[in-house]
C-alpha cells in the first residue's frame, strides 16, 4: 500500500468534487435534446440559438465593457494600497489598513452588495452623482471588489521585492518617480496584469453585488444567465454557461502563468 | 600600506550626528573626518550604529541633529539622487530585468550623459572589475562573486568622490573574500575615490583601511590606523571587539597593575586611571621558573592546534582563562592539565581607561 497512491486518490476525488458537475454543463451544452440533461448527440445548435439572442449578446457585451473598466480601476486603487502597505512601513493604522482593504475577500457578497447600494442611494441624494444605478455603479462596486485582490497581490509581490533596489536606483541618480517607474513598476507588472485579471474575472462573474446595485440599463452576462434560469433549465442556459467557464477559466490560466514568471525570475 | 595622500584634505565631516529611532539612539553626536582618497572602515557589531551612519551619509536617512558637511557645504537637505556620493548595497541591489550593460549604464543614463561617452566608460568600468563579455548577462546568471563586480563597477562608472561600502566582503565565500578584499583596495588606489566600508568583521577592516572607527552604541570607542588599534585599544570594548585579545581587571598600584583574577602584577607604564590591562595571546611565552611581575602561573585546560601555533587555554592561579598562542618553533606545547609558568614584557602590557 504505497502512500503516493493514496494521494492521487485523494486528488482524484477533489478535483471531481470541483469539476464534475462544471464538466457535465459544458458537456450537455453540446447535446443535440431539447431537455437539458438528456444527451442527444453532438451538436452546436444552442450555441448558435445564443449567437442569435440579442440579449445575451448584449448582456455580453456590457459585461465585458464593465469588467474592462472594473479591472483597470482596481489596479489603480489596488496597485496603490499594496503600494502603500508594502512600502511606507508601520504606519499608524497600518494593520488597520491591512484589514479594511482585505475584508471584501472575506464579507459576504450580500453585505458588500447592500452597502454600496446604500453608499450610491445617499451619494445621489446629496451630490447628484451616480444619476441613477446602472452600469456604471456595477463598475464602481466591482472595482472596489477587485482591488482588494489587487492590493494582496502587489503587496506580496512588493514585499519579497528587495527595497534597496528603488533606493540603489535613487542613489544612482533616479528621483523617487523615475525610480518607481524603471525599477518597481517593471518588477510588480506581472502582479499588476495578474490582478487585473482576477479583477476582471471577478466583475465578470459577479451576480450577487451586481443585482443589488444595477439599475435598469445594467444587465450583466450573469444577470442574464440568472434570468434565464428563473424560466426554467434550457439549453442555451447550459452553452453560456459554458462559454462563460472556458472564458473565465482560461484568464485564470494566464493569470497564474504570469504570477508563475514573476516569481521564478 | 600606502595610507592616504597626507596633503589631501577632509572631504567628508560629519559633525555631532544625532539619529535615534524611537527610544533607542541609534547615533550619538557622532564627529567623524573623511580624508579624501582614503579606505574607510566603520567596525562595529549590531546596532553600533554603522549603518545608520553610512544611510545617512547616503541620504537615505535624515539625522535628527548636526550637520553632515561634503567640501564644507552642508548636505543634510540634499536628497541621495543628487549627492555626488554612490553605495553598495549589502545584497548588490541589481536591478533584476536589466542586463549587467543597462545595470551599469542605469546611472549615467539618470545624469543625461550622451551615449557615445557612455558606452566607453561603462566598457571601462567593466574592464576595472573583470568582467568584459557579461555585457548581455542577466544578474540571475551571475555568480555571488560576479554580481558583487557589477555592482562596483555600476557604482565605480559614476566616478563618485565617495563610495559607500555595505558589508562588501559579507556575501562571499570566504575563499573569495581574500582575493576580493585585494581587489577592493586596487580599485580604490585606481580610482583614488574615499571608500567608507561598513563591516562587523574586524579582520576585513584591519586588513582593507587605512584608518578604522570601531563604534559601540552610537559613538566612535576608537579612531586610528589598524595597527595602532590592533597594538593599542583604549578601551576594553575595543580589545574584546578587535578579538582574542586577554582581558584582565584589577586596580593601579605604586608597582603597576594588580590583577587578582589573573593572580598576577603588570608592570609597564600604567596611568592612575587604569581599570584594566590588555594581553595579545601571541605575546605571552612561556617561561619555567620565571618570577616576580609580568609572570603568572597556571593550568593547561586546553589546547587546539591552528597550524601556526596552538592555543592554550591556561586557568590562572587567580581564576581567570588566559588565551596563549604558542608558536611552533618554540618546541612541543605543553600537556594538558600540566602546570606551566607564563611570562610577557612590559611593553606588551596595554593599559585600558574604560
Amino acid at each position: 500500500m504505497t502512500r503516493g497512491r493514496f494521494v492521487t486518490l485523494a486528488m482524484a476525488a477533489g478535483f471531481a468534487f470541483l469539476w464534475l458537475p462544471i464538466l457535465l454543463l459544458v458537456g450537455y451544452a453540446f447535446s443535440a435534446d431539447r431537455i437539458p440533461f438528456q444527451w442527444g448527440g453532438f451538436s452546436l445548435r444552442w450555441f448558435a440559438a445564443l449567437a442569435a439572442d440579442d440579449r445575451v449578446i448584449e448582456a455580453a457585451s456590457l459585461s465585458l465593457r464593465i469588467a474592462t473598466g472594473a479591472a483597470s480601476l482596481a489596479v489603480l486603487l489596488g496597485g496603490a494600497a499594496g503600494w502603500g502597505l508594502a512600502r511606507y512601513g508601520r504606519f499608524r493604522g497600518r494593520a488597520l489598513f491591512g484589514a479594511l482593504i482585505g475584508a471584501p475577500l472575506v464579507l459576504p457578497e450580500v453585505v458588500t452588495g447592500l452597502s454600496l447600494l446604500l453608499l450610491f442611494v445617499a451619494l445621489e441624494s446629496v451630490t447628484g452623482w451616480p444619476a441613477g444605478r446602472g452600469a456604471l455603479t456595477v463598475l464602481l462596486a466591482h472595482a472596489t471588489l477587485g482591488a482588494a485582490f489587487v492590493a494582496v497581490v502587489v503587496q506580496a509581490r512588493l514585499t519579497e521585492t528587495d527595497r534597496s533596489l528603488e533606493e540603489a536606483a535613487m542613489d544612482l541618480g533616479a528621483t523617487p518617480f523615475i525610480a518607481f517607474r524603471t525599477i518597481t513598476l517593471p518588477l510588480i507588472a506581472p502582479a499588476l496584469a495578474a490582478g487585473w485579471l482576477l479583477a476582471f474575472t471577478l466583475s465578470l462573474d459577479d451576480v450577487v453585488i451586481a443585482s443589488f446595485v444595477s439599475g435598469p440599463a445594467g444587465t450583466t452576462l450573469p444577470m442574464a444567465l440568472f434570468a434565464m434560469l428563473r424560466l426554467g433549465l434550457t439549453p442555451e442556459v447550459n452553452a453560456l454557461g459554458a462559454v462563460v467557464v472556458i472564458g473565465v477559466g482560461s484568464v485564470l490560466i494566464l493569470a497564474a502563468l504570469l504570477l508563475r514568471r514573476s516569481d521564478s525570475r | 600600506m600606502a595610507g592616504p595622500n597626507p596633503a589631501s584634505g577632509p572631504l567628508l565631516r560629519a559633525e555631532a550626528i544625532t539619529k535615534r529611532f524611537g527610544a533607542t539612539l541609534a547615533l550619538d553626536a557622532l564627529d567623524l573626518t573623511i580624508i579624501e582618497g582614503e579606505f574607510f572602515a566603520l567596525l562595529g557589531g549590531s546596532g553600533s550604529g554603522k549603518s545608520t551612519l553610512l544611510r545617512i551619509i547616503a541620504g537615505f536617512d535624515t539625522p535628527d541633529d548636526g550637520r553632515l558637511l561634503l567640501d564644507g557645504a552642508d548636505i543634510v537637505a540634499t536628497p541621495p539622487w543628487a549627492r555626488p556620493i554612490n553605495m553598495m548595497f549589502q545584497s548588490y541591489a541589481l536591478f533584476p530585468h536589466m542586463s549587467v550593460a543597462d545595470n551599469v549604464a542605469y546611472g549615467l543614463r539618470r545624469a543625461g550623459t550622451p551615449r557615445a561617452e557612455a558606452a566607453p566608460r561603462i566598457a571601462a568600468a567593466l574592464a576595472m572589475v573583470g568582467l568584459t563579455g557579461f555585457e548581455r548577462r542577466r544578474p540571475h546568471e551571475l555568480s555571488g562573486g560576479q554580481k558583487q563586480r557589477v555592482a562596483l563597477a555600476r557604482s565605480l562608472v559614476m566616478r563618485p568622490r565617495l563610495l559607500l561600502l555595505d558589508e562588501p566582503l559579507g556575501a562571499l565565500d570566504a575563499g573569495l573574500r581574500e582575493r576580493t578584499g585585494f581587489e577592493l583596495r586596487a580599485l580604490q588606489r585606481e580610482t583614488g575615490a574615499a571608500f567608507v566600508m561598513v563591516t562587523h568583521d574586524q579582520e576585513e577592516a584591519l586588513a582593507l583601511a587605512d584608518r578604522v572607527a570601531v563604534l559601540e552604541g552610537g559613538r566612535i570607542a576608537q579612531l586610528g590606523p589598524p595597527r595602532a588599534i590592533y597594538e593599542r585599544p583604549a578601551s576594553r570594548f575595543v580589545a574584546r571587539f578587535l578579538g582574542a585579545a586577554n582581558v584582565l581587571e584589577g586596580r593601579a598600584v605604586a608597582a603597576g597593575f594588580d590583577s587578582t583574577e589573573a593572580g598576577a602584577t603588570f608592570a609597564g607604564v600604567i596611568p592612575a586611571d587604569t581599570v584594566a590591562v590588555a594581553l595579545r595571546p601571541e605575546r605571552i611565552r612561556l617561561a619555567a621558573n620565571a618570577t616576580g611581575p609580568n609572570t603568572a602561573r597556571g593550568v593547561v585546560e586546553d589546547a587546539a592546534f591552528r597550524g601556526d601555533d596552538t592555543l592554550l587555554l591556561v586557568r590562572l592561579a587567580g581564576g581567570a582563562l588566559l588565551r596563549v598562542a604558542h608558536a611552533e618553533e618554540d618546541g612541543a606545547p605543553p600537556e594538558r592539565g600540566g602546570g606551566v609558568t607564563l611570562a610577557w614584557d612590559a611593553a606588551d602590557v596595554v593599559p585600558l581607561a574604560s
